[in-house]
């Protein structure tokens, strides 16, 4: 969960007009992020994850976010779920243009966000090619609980009023924490030396993974 | 799988099925394109092979290829009472794709309708007296055919203009690492601490 | 006065109209994400309908070609992506068809009953969606519910719950977990409960009945000429399944029925699908049972299977092997097979064709929901704009197979 306190007490440049603008700020902030009205532009098997994300388990609902809204006129977040196909690209456009502010863009995927491994003729790299994006989740498809971290990091930003594109970041940055690596000495005169410590590793995931051998990673 | 299928093609049309082969266990016929129809016809109509499942029908593209077409049309069938399958090839358009045209099979499977479209869209094959040849997964002003082997696989031909860095006022290439916020004054300020050493994956 | 009507025929009363265009767009609720429908219509009946597929087209036929055969696993996940277990068993049987491999008894059991898990996941997600889009929310929720407990048990094998890019060639990517027989054994019995709950709901209720009963039917012979196959040809009375009529993996081994309708229209659909949950159900139980305990997952072949990280590390032949097959690819044997198993919405097929490097020279996917998918205009046509909406949902159109 993201910082909240401190962010909605942020004061941004411009903005020491006055107490009470900015506490009709704070509460117009207040009101957008917990009443986000959705247009999912769901395309691919983000989709599912979309669904999962509304289904009772990992609850929308409890956000606010739940309520989706097929027409333009009457959402403010567009989820974009899926990839964009460049057929796809003037439909994304002209129901972006078609929302009325305030308004925000949620990349829902790594397609949408970059598009994914589908470096080709047919597909648009990111929905920010053509339409200004706020937050970017990554994933193929991304877990329901990193959707929920981005939409918070969105709710966030809502709250603060920031127009700088968000990214969902990994929990766990393995470069940071490497207990768990096995050190490769450069000056290691044998590579048999490290041969136990291998295989002690790989009898523990032996053992996590049940009786089974020739096991290919 | 039975020769009976490719042995009965042979029987019936003799020179115009160019060569068979069963490998990997599927039986299948190189036909000329002139009989293509006419095989396609006695495939459907003859009682004893009964093909009436229209399985498959795709293009491959063999560029280097001199002795015969360069695009090679591929259509599998299926017979639901006789449960056999075949396999036909046709060879058809010089390197440069001139004359890559065969008849149209959809007055015998309705079924070939879309495929024949998908056929015509990613390899470029006109087939002759279908009822709407038009492109069907790319839009119609795409230029080219984009499964025919010297189609560069990364050129797009977007339909709407992309938007510029100075017009979205922030960079739309990778984002630089900033450090531990990357540039986000909200949210959650950089990856949380892991404790004791334990990975929050174990 | 005298009645104005009394010398007119009956047809000069009615005011000269010109058809309606319509256009349900590709970014619909009902269009599952990724379908254009431009009608023509009088009134609310349909005179033309012309489905324009293809927005959800990703290259992937040109993708497999620029790597290596095992780089098309991840591609292949995601045509299909309700079922993807699906996908991958029947990519990797196409290989090894070309290669000539057989897999180890133990891994044919394990892709069968993950096969099937993916399989359910399919109907749940296909019959959940038609109850919502016909305005019955809970059967949804409750048929989601459902499939987070098959996606519990895929993650707890593959890491991941939806595209899981774990088959491989010659076997699976890492052997089953102890606890995958406990918990599948657990999850079924409440799945199915899950299932007769939404069953009670849904197929007692009159308006859903009148929405599905009649609508949109097709022949068997009108099916069979337009290339359907799977739950949709079984609806209309044509007994085709592949696991029965040409049996691949382990499936003649098991005891399993194919549910088949007889009318032909969504009605008959829903329930086919219902009832293939049922009987993989059979399916995934029974292969549980004959599953091994132990013993290999991947057969022995180096031509083609990762060496263990040991002798990589170790030695100095598994660490060109491992080279070879990373980068460059296995090396299949020069060819075409066309390898086809039963997807979720029928015959599957791969055309692969080979020139003996370690690229694939062309992958062809055989999409079953692409041809069923060009039946619909002739299923709407001539009916109202509110019948579309369970007709193509009971299709089962999934966008990503369809626009491959």
């Amino acid at each position: 969960m993201g910082d909240l306190g401190q962010a909605t007490s942020l004061t941004l440049e411009g903005s020491e007009q006055g107490y009470a603008t900015t506490r009709v700020d704070d509460l117009l902030g207040w009101a957008r992020k917990y009443s986000l009205f959705a247009y999912p532009f769901v395309t691919a098997c983000c989709g599912m994850e979309f669904m999962a994300l509304t289904s009772p388990r990992f609850d929308l609902a409890r956000f606010g976010a739940e309520a989706p809204r097929f027409s333009p006129r009457q959402s403010d977040l567009l989820w974009v779920v899926g990839t964009i196909s460049q057929r796809q690209g003037p439909v994304l456009k002209r129901i972006y243009e078609q929302m009325m502010e305030p308004k925000w863009v949620l990349a829902f995927g790594t397609c949408a966000s970059s598009g994914g491994f589908y470096d080709n003729y047919t597909t648009i790299a990111g929905t920010d090619k053509i339409i200004p994006t706020d937050v970017y989740i990554p994933g193929c498809p991304p877990r329901p609980e990193a959707v929920l971290d981005g939409l918070m990091l969105l709710q966030d930003k809502i709250a603060s009023g920031g127009r700088r594109a968000g990214v969902v970041k990994p929990r766990f940055d393995p470069a940071q924490n490497a207990s768990g690596l096995v050190q490769l000495r450069k000056s290691a005169k044998d590579p048999r030396d490290l041969l136990p410590a291998i295989e002690k590793i790989e009898q523990g995931e032996r053992k996590a993974r049940g009786l089974g051998h020739g096991g290919q990673t | 799988m039975s020769k009976f299928v490719l042995d009965k093609l042979q029987e019936r049309f003799g020179a115009a099925i160019l060569e068979t082969h069963s490998d990997f266990g599927d039986d299948t016929a190189v036909v000329a394109p002139k009989a293509w129809k006419a095989v396609c016809q006695f495939l459907r109509k003859d009682h004893a092979l009964d093909f009436d499942l229209p399985v498959d029908l795709c293009g491959v593209d063999y560029p280097n290829r001199v002795d015969a077409g360069r695009m090679e049309v591929v259509m599998h069938l299926y017979s639901i009472s006789k449960r056999h399958r075949i396999r036909l090839k046709a060879r058809v358009g010089d390197a440069e794709m001139e004359g890559a045209e065969i008849d149209s099979v959809t007055s015998i499977w309705p079924g070939m309708d879309w495929l024949e479209r998908e056929v015509f869209d990613m390899s470029g094959v006109r087939f002759r007296g279908h009822p709407d040849l038009r492109r069907i997964l790319m839009y119609p002003e795409f230029e080219g055919h984009p499964l025919q082997r010297t189609y560069p696989a990364d050129r797009t031909q977007p339909l709407i203009e992309y938007r510029t860095e100075e017009e979205a006022g922030v960079p739309l290439g990778k984002l630089e690492p900033f450090g531990p916020d990357e540039g986000m004054s909200f949210g959650r300020h950089g990856p949380p601490r892991v404790e004791n050493g334990r990975s929050e994956n174990d | 006065m005298e009645a104005l009507d009394i010398d007119l025929e009956e047809g000069e009363l009615e005011l000269p109209a010109e058809p309606m265009h319509l256009n349900l767009g590709p970014s619909h609720p009902a269009m599952h994400g990724t379908v254009r429908i431009v009608l023509e219509l009088s009134g609310e009946t349909i005179v033309k309908a012309d489905v324009q597929v293809g927005y959800l087209h990703r290259g992937f036929e040109k993708m497999c070609e620029r790597g290596t055969w095992a780089q098309v696993f991840p591609y292949v996940d995601r045509l299909n992506y309700v079922s993807p277990m699906l996908n991958n068993v029947g990519y990797a049987l196409a290989v090894e068809k070309l290669c000539g491999l057989a897999v180890p008894e133990r891994c044919q059991w394990y892709r069968m009953a993950l096969g099937e898990l993916a399989r359910v996941s399919d109907h749940l997600t296909c019959t959940g969606a038609m109850a919502m889009e016909l305005g019955a929310f809970t059967p949804f929720l409750w048929f989601v519910k459902a499939r987070e407990m098959v996606w519990d048990i895929l993650e707890e094998e593959t890491g991941a719950r939806l595209t899981h890019s774990f088959g491989r060639i010659g076997g699976m990517a890492s052997p089953p977990t102890a606890d995958f027989k406990g918990l599948c054994r657990a999850s079924l019995a409440q799945i199915v409960h899950l299932v007769e709950e939404g069953e009670k709901m849904l197929l007692k209720n009159r308006i859903f009945l009148d929405r599905l009963e009649n609508v949109g039917p097709i022949s068997g012979a009108d099916a069979v000429a337009l290339g359907w196959t799977g739950p949709c040809l079984r609806a209309s009375g044509v007994a085709y399944d592949i696991r029965k009529d040409h049996p691949y993996l382990k499936y003649d081994e098991v005891d399993f029925e194919v549910p088949v309708g007889t009318k032909g229209d969504t009605l008959d659909r829903f329930l086919v699908r219902l009832g293939e949950i049922r009987q993989s159900r059979r399916i995934i139980e029974q292969s549980l049972e004959r599953m091994a305990d132990d013993g290999p997952v991947n057969c022995d072949d180096p031509r083609v299977v990762l060496p263990a990280k040991t002798d990589v590390y170790t030695t100095i032949e598994a660490t060109i092997q491992h080279f070879k097959l990373v980068m460059e690819g296995a090396k299949v044997p020069k060819g075409e097979v066309y390898s086809y198993t039963e997807g979720g919405n029928g015959e599957l097929g791969y055309y692969l064709v080979s020139d003996g490097s370690g690229t694939p020279y062309r992958v062809r996917i055989r999409p079953p929901c692409f041809q069923i998918t060009g039946g619909l205009s002739k299923l709407i046509e001539g009916r109202m704009l509110s019948d579309i909406v369970p007709t193509f949902g009971s299709l089962n159109m999934i966008g990503g197979e369809c626009d491959h």
